[in-house]
């Protein structure tokens, strides 16, 4: 099986256990909308200042929401030892990294997408969102990858830990902090109705180089985190 | 006879620092600041030995994992603990800066931010070691996330430049003004501020290897 075929495999596979179970899809939207709810209690939904926030806040609930997910990844693989059966089989640990890591971005996806129109719904940012959603869509599509690419590398590095579900969100925020800020930023912009020009242009490649990097150094570093 | 320099080293560098400390006492204040313009002597010697720890973790964990000696690993953790405690420091006296020039304890600016999430970043390297018990998963996986770091300081630093900026502008480098016999003076302090940062290395790689020796001792009691 050459490189591709594998990743793609690893893939379908986590794709079908999760259709299967629903454990953490399910966990994670969940999660999403009580978060949400939170928030109408924080700030006053109507006021104008929420546009000015609502890029924050829609990236608030992904990054919350989507740790659940990145979490379940490879604690999925633990009960029935079939971690070290994974890491046993004849796939490099970047093709088993990198499958798992679409198999998640799917996921994350898929609860943003669901999210996101509750969020302006709630939010009363349905014109605003609407008139600019192919420019948002690009932006979660990049920092979601961002997202995914530290989370699934940090999900493979806590899976074997104490406080296995403290950890992760402890050292991936910190490191997410560029692609987050940009991500937030962005949205807000086009949430104002601000084109995807200037600034914009300049996190939108931030957030290209971030993603580019982090997978790169995953790449590289992950059969270290694996194998040892 | 490594006790001794490191204690000599120790000795020297306090000596450095209190006479530092009395000659920086007697320097005039400065004109539009005050005195607590004085902080700089420390503040700026702080951060870039901070700076200077956290590329020494990122040389160490690369050589553990090229090696698997854990005279690396001992290194990487000594550096990036004393690191994080003059990056606090740092903080510190900045805070103590900006509450008498800005009025306010904390500033949502460029260079705060991002020495803020730098600390972070260092501290959840700390968690993570605690996190695990196998020596040699706790080095690599250390190794790791100490490589992950150091690729995302600079992506913080230029990223939250781009989102504000308020500190003031590097006096050194940057085009600012101050006076000829006050850098030497700063240079002191400089040293003496790297000096100390590597007598607690030292002090806290001596513990490392300690630590590991008595922990090998106890397996071969356990296997007998």
């Amino acid at each position: 099986m050459n490189f591709f075929r594998q990743v793609f495999v690893i893939a379908v596979k986590d794709l079908r256990a999760e259709i299967r179970t629903k454990e953490a899809i399910n966990a994670s939207f969940a999660f999403a909308l009580v978060i949400l709810l939170l928030f109408s209690f924080a700030f006053d939904p109507e006021a104008e200042t929420t546009r000015e926030i609502s890029g924050g806040l829609l990236w608030i609930v992904f990054a919350f929401a989507g740790t659940l997910v990145l979490n379940r990844s490879f604690a999925r693989e633990l009960p029935n030892d079939c971690l070290d059966a994974l890491v046993a089989a004849p796939i490099s640990g970047a093709a088993l990294y990198l499958g798992k890591a679409i198999a998640n971005y799917v996921l994350v996806l898929a609860m943003e997408l669901v999210s996101l129109p509750v969020f302006s719904i709630f939010n009363n940012v349905t014109r605003p969102v609407g008139q600019q959603i192919w420019p948002i869509l690009l932006v979660m599509a990049l920092g979601t990858w961002g997202l995914t690419v530290i989370g699934t590398i940090f999900s493979a590095l806590t899976v074997n830990i104490r406080l296995r579900e403290v950890m992760l969100p402890m050292l991936t925020y910190p490191i997410l902090v560029p692609a987050l800020m940009g991500a937030m930023l962005m949205t807000s912009s086009l949430v104002m109705g601000k084109p995807l020009a200037g600034d914009n242009l300049t996190w939108l490649k931030m957030l290209i180089g971030f993603d580019l990097i982090y997978t790169a150094a995953s790449l590289a570093l992950v059969e270290i985190v694996l194998v040892g | 006879m490594r006790d001794k320099i490191i204690y000599l080293l120790g000795v020297v560098a306090l000596v450095i620092l209190v006479w530092n400390i009395n000659t920086i006492a007697q320097l005039p204040e400065e004109t539009r600041q005050g005195v607590v313009f004085k902080i700089i002597f420390f503040h700026v010697p702080m951060a870039i030995s901070a700076m200077t720890a956290s590329a020494v973790a990122l040389v160490a964990s690369v050589l553990f994992l090229i090696t698997k000696n854990f005279k690396y690993d001992a290194l990487a953790v000594s550096v990036t603990e004393v690191g994080l405690a003059l990056l606090a420091g740092n903080l510190v006296t900045g805070s103590i800066w900006g509450r008498q020039i800005w009025g306010i304890w904390w500033a949502w600016d460029a260079r705060l931010t991002s020495a803020l999430v730098c600390w972070l970043l260092y501290a959840g390297y700390l968690m993570l070691r605690r996190a695990i018990e196998e020596p040699t998963q706790r080095a690599t996986f250390a190794a790791v996330f100490s490589i992950f770091a150091f690729i995302d300081v600079p992506i913080v630093i230029f990223s939250i430049k781009w989102w504000r900026t308020q500190h003031p502008q590097p006096v050194f480098w940057g085009g600012g003004s101050f006076p000829p016999d006050w850098t030497t003076h700063f240079m002191w302090n400089m040293l003496a501020i790297a000096l100390v940062g590597t007598v607690m290395v030292a002090v806290r790689l001596r513990q490392e290897e300690c630590q590991r020796e008595i922990d090998s001792l106890r397996r071969m009691a356990h296997a007998i």
